[in-house]
């Protein structure tokens, strides 16, 4: 259709912004730029708006979903994940790939024989319908079992599991709308895995076969604390899997390849009540007191169909807030404590949340990991992979209270959004109901657990600088572009490094929650040296205190991190968890290796510790 | 309309229609001065490895054009049958055919088969950039050098597309290409290679645990 004239802009314009001018551009404030000039880049999508006229189908951006009633519907609570009787796994699960038997290509199990799987579950992953709100239709997605968010697994540390993943998607791309791919690979987000069972990127596999994955669910350390499964420090609770396929983790997962896992032990065995002496008695009974809150965001056409992005472009950030897979929701509570469990699954937004009344909440986990100490916070800032377990006291409310959950982060929308976020009923994210009383055997201990020890500078191998930049247009870490079939590090099993993450990227506008695949780190310190014009390395805040997964990078921003890698060798991924980024390959791969598989030397993005003792880590 | 076949991307003329709206039929014109709809002639029903440029570009133009050169012998076969490469120019004021003629000659890329450099009208032009390549980051995206060193790829049968690095290996962007394949055309190729992919992993996984019969079997970053 051709344009009218004067939609675009004057070819004058165009040129008007330089990178230098990008960087000194706008006020970084969480996700979004306040921008002095979006002329041109709003007058793009207009354009396209006004040629969508009446259709009711939508390849472009439809910029505002149709208008849904708000809080008309319970929070949906993911089924738990049901075992498959091993006989019933047919073919038998193996360590080599079973090619003949259907099974996708594939690393060996690693320590396979010393962690036999004991409980086995076959996974569906299929296209169905779903119904986001009950005044929308239904509408196609990917899900896990055929479901959105997937199903929630509830694993026991110390307990193997093997989760057999079919690839049921529609071969052909059949009913797809041109948005993502009939691939997957799945990624347990955080768990301690081995490597061809860490949804590697680029392991993804074809409609009609099935992969294995193999998670052992033994704690980091296993090799010094086989007694104990793994360091029991090294403990952790909170995990989510999700799709991984390269190039199109966004859309996949946007399509509803996502799905939480949670991990039990004696501290935290899912009854509040019972359990052994070790128990910590935490609100717990999974859909009861201890509810999981799996957010996403997404756009909606004129006919209600979901909007996966137009040709060309990720999916949107999204303006309809959506809990455990339904557009603001509500749900009943009594006057007593919860936890909720909370991961933000993207594919691009980050949160920042407050109870309204606000009743605070406290915080006992970071990224599924429990804090030593529990940490009241009144506003939760959540960016894409982010978990938070915390406990909200309903008791300081009275029966009939409405409390609402509210979102008060700007994204870019196609253009500029005011920051913070009117407090107006679009950006509720949910609603509580105060409905009763009832009795509260939880406690939420003022100490949780202890941390294992920073590693001593003996320990320490090296310190590795992982520089962000964009250039051209182009993401790239330390001067080079993501291959899959590249190992742009090699980190010797059984050592600990100090990761250096830097941004050279833009102050204004983006956050990059940037993921590191199989161990958590805990945080050194934050901001850019004095000497790069940054603040200075200052400590974390306390929620960056704890063990974690995923950390907010911002622009010209630094954060250094220290982590082990013990147990397992082989391939694993560095990246931002936005997806879109993800997509456009802001990524690396690094490798787990042992004895002489690639022995690294001093380079100028990794310094060796000269008072590094071989041998002393565990 | 039948949904399904909108979505299946079949020539249905909604979804066509749309497609025509969303990349425009702008007029382009390549260096031997001929004349292009851009979605009908060069989009539609077709496999498409689209980039920008501009012919006195300093910077990594050269390199890309380079590296483009690669690939289009890499799809041999394929290009100019079903697939397709184009490189536009993001300064249409400055470069006319005979500009990019020059660029492409300079670059000997000139008369490759299935591979043409464009221009035509600025405005029109900056509208394909912005609905070819944006962030979504309204600051980066009015930076026409943003734009520069990302391929975007599509194949219209499929509405299939993702964006890949200019610059990277060769190898990475046309296994990038291969994904717009229809994946029973992947899965085919998968199954035949299959058994030699399973032996491929396993002699990375020993590379990693330093057994030496594996020795150089992952690329490793040259610092």
């Amino acid at each position: 259709m051709p344009r009218k004239k004067g939609e675009g802009k004057s070819g004058k314009e165009k040129s008007g912004v330089t990178r230098r001018g990008v960087l000194k551009m706008g006020v970084a404030a969480g996700g979004i730029t306040l921008l002095t000039s979006t002329k041109s880049f709003r007058t793009h999508f207009e354009t396209v708006a006004n040629a969508q006229g009446t259709t009711t189908d939508c390849l472009v951006n439809p910029g505002q979903s149709p208008p849904t009633t708000p809080f008309v519907q319970a929070l949906p609570i993911p089924p738990v994940k049901q075992q498959t009787n091993a006989q019933q796994m047919s073919p038998a699960p193996t360590k080599h790939a079973n090619i003949t038997g259907g099974e996708a290509p594939r690393a060996d199990h690693q320590r396979w024989e010393e962690f036999p799987p004991v409980i086995y579950y076959d996974l569906d992953v299929r296209p169905a319908l779903h119904r986001f709100h009950p005044e929308l239709p239904m509408t196609p997605i990917w899900g896990f079992d055929g479901i959105v968010p997937g199903p929630t697994f509830v694993a026991r540390q110390g307990q193997p599991i093997l989760v057999r993943f079919r690839n049921n998607l529609p071969a052909g791309h059949a009913g797809s709308g041109g948005w993502g791919i009939e691939q997957t690979t799945v990624h347990l987000h955080n768990g301690h895995t081995a490597s061809e069972s860490d949804g590697f990127a680029g392991n993804f596999f074809n409609p009609g076969s099935f992969y294995d994955n193999h998670y052992p669910n033994v704690l980091a350390g296993y090799d010094a604390f086989p007694a104990t499964n793994g360091d029991p420090r090294e403990a952790m609770y909170t995990l989510w899997y999700h799709d991984h396929r390269q190039e199109f983790t966004a859309p996949n997962s946007y399509r509803g390849l996502a799905g939480m896992y949670l991990m039990r032990d004696d501290k935290d065995p899912g009854n509040e009540v019972a359990g052994g002496p070790d128990s910590l008695h935490l609100p717990s009974g999974y859909g009861l007191w201890e509810i999981p809150l799996i957010l996403s965001s997404k756009t909606f056409c004129p006919d209600g169909q979901l909007f996966g992005g137009p040709p060309g472009g990720a999916p949107p950030n999204g303006d309809k807030f959506c809990v455990n897979g339904v557009i603001q929701p509500y749900l009943e509570v009594k006057r007593r404590k919860y936890r909720f469990r909370m991961v933000n699954t993207g594919p691009a937004r980050i949160w920042n949340l407050t109870l309204d009344p606000n009743l605070g909440m406290k915080v006992i986990a970071t990224d599924g990991n429990l804090l030593e100490h529990p940490i009241d916070i009144t506003t939760l800032n959540i960016g894409v992979a982010e978990r938070y377990d915390f406990v909200v006291d309903f008791s300081q409310a009275q029966v009939g209270d409405h409390i609402y959950l509210r979102n008060s982060q700007a994204m870019f929308v196609g253009g500029g959004a005011p920051n913070p976020l009117p407090p107006n009923v679009q950006n509720i994210v949910m609603e509580f109901r105060v409905t009763g009383n009832a009795q509260d055997h939880s406690e939420v201990p003022s100490t949780l657990c202890e941390y294992p020890p920073l590693p001593t500078e003996a320990e320490i191998a090296g310190t590795r600088i992982w520089n962000f930049d964009l250039v051209n247009g182009v993401f790239v870490v330390n001067g080079q572009i993501f291959d899959a079939e590249r190992s742009d590090a090699q980190v010797q099993k059984g050592t600990a490094e100090r990761w250096i993450l830097r941004s050279a990227l833009p102050a204004a506008g983006w956050v990059h929650p940037v993921h590191i695949h199989f161990e958590e780190f805990r945080v050194l310190s934050r901001g850019l040296p004095t000497e790069l014009g940054g603040p200075g390395p200052q400590p974390p805040p306390p929620l960056e205190t704890g063990r974690k997964d995923t950390i907010q990078l911002r622009g010209r921003d630094q954060v250094e991190l220290v982590m082990r890698f013990r147990d397992f060798t082989g391939k694993y991924l560095i990246h931002c968890h936005n997806m879109a980024h993800e997509d456009n390959v802001m990524m690396v791969r690094w490798d787990i290796v042992d004895g002489g598989g690639g022995q690294q030397t001093s380079s100028a993005n990794f310094i060796p510790n000269p008072n590094f003792r071989k041998g002393d880590v565990a | 309309m039948d949904r399904r076949k909108f979505l299946s991307g079949s020539a249905g003329s909604a979804a066509e229609a749309q497609k025509r709206s969303y990349f425009t039929n702008a007029l382009l014109t390549d260096a031997e001065g001929r004349r292009f709809k851009f979605y009908d002639d060069l989009m539609r029903g077709k496999i498409v490895v689209v980039n920008m440029m501009y012919a006195n570009c300093q910077g990594i133009c050269p390199a890309v054009t380079s590296n483009l050169k690669r690939v289009q012998q890499g799809l041999k076969g394929r290009i100019g049958v079903d697939t397709f490469m184009y490189s536009i120019t993001i300064k249409p004021e400055q470069d006319s055919p005979e500009a990019l003629r020059g660029f492409s000659r300079m670059h000997h890329a000139a008369g490759l088969t299935g591979w043409q450099f464009l221009t035509g009208d600025p405005d029109e032009i900056e509208t394909i950039r912005f609905r070819l390549f944006r962030w979504d980051h309204p600051g980066l995206d009015n930076d026409v050098d943003q734009h520069t060193g990302m391929l975007f790829l599509y194949n219209d049968n499929l509405s299939r597309t993702c964006k890949t690095p200019a610059l990277g290996s060769v190898r990475s962007i046309l296994e990038t290409v291969s994904w717009m394949d229809p994946v029973p055309v992947q899965a085919e190729r998968t199954r035949r290679d299959a058994a030699k992919l399973v032996e491929k992993l396993n002699r990375e996984a020993a590379w990693a645990r330093g057994e030496k019969w594996a020795r150089g079997a992952v690329a490793v970053a040259r610092r």
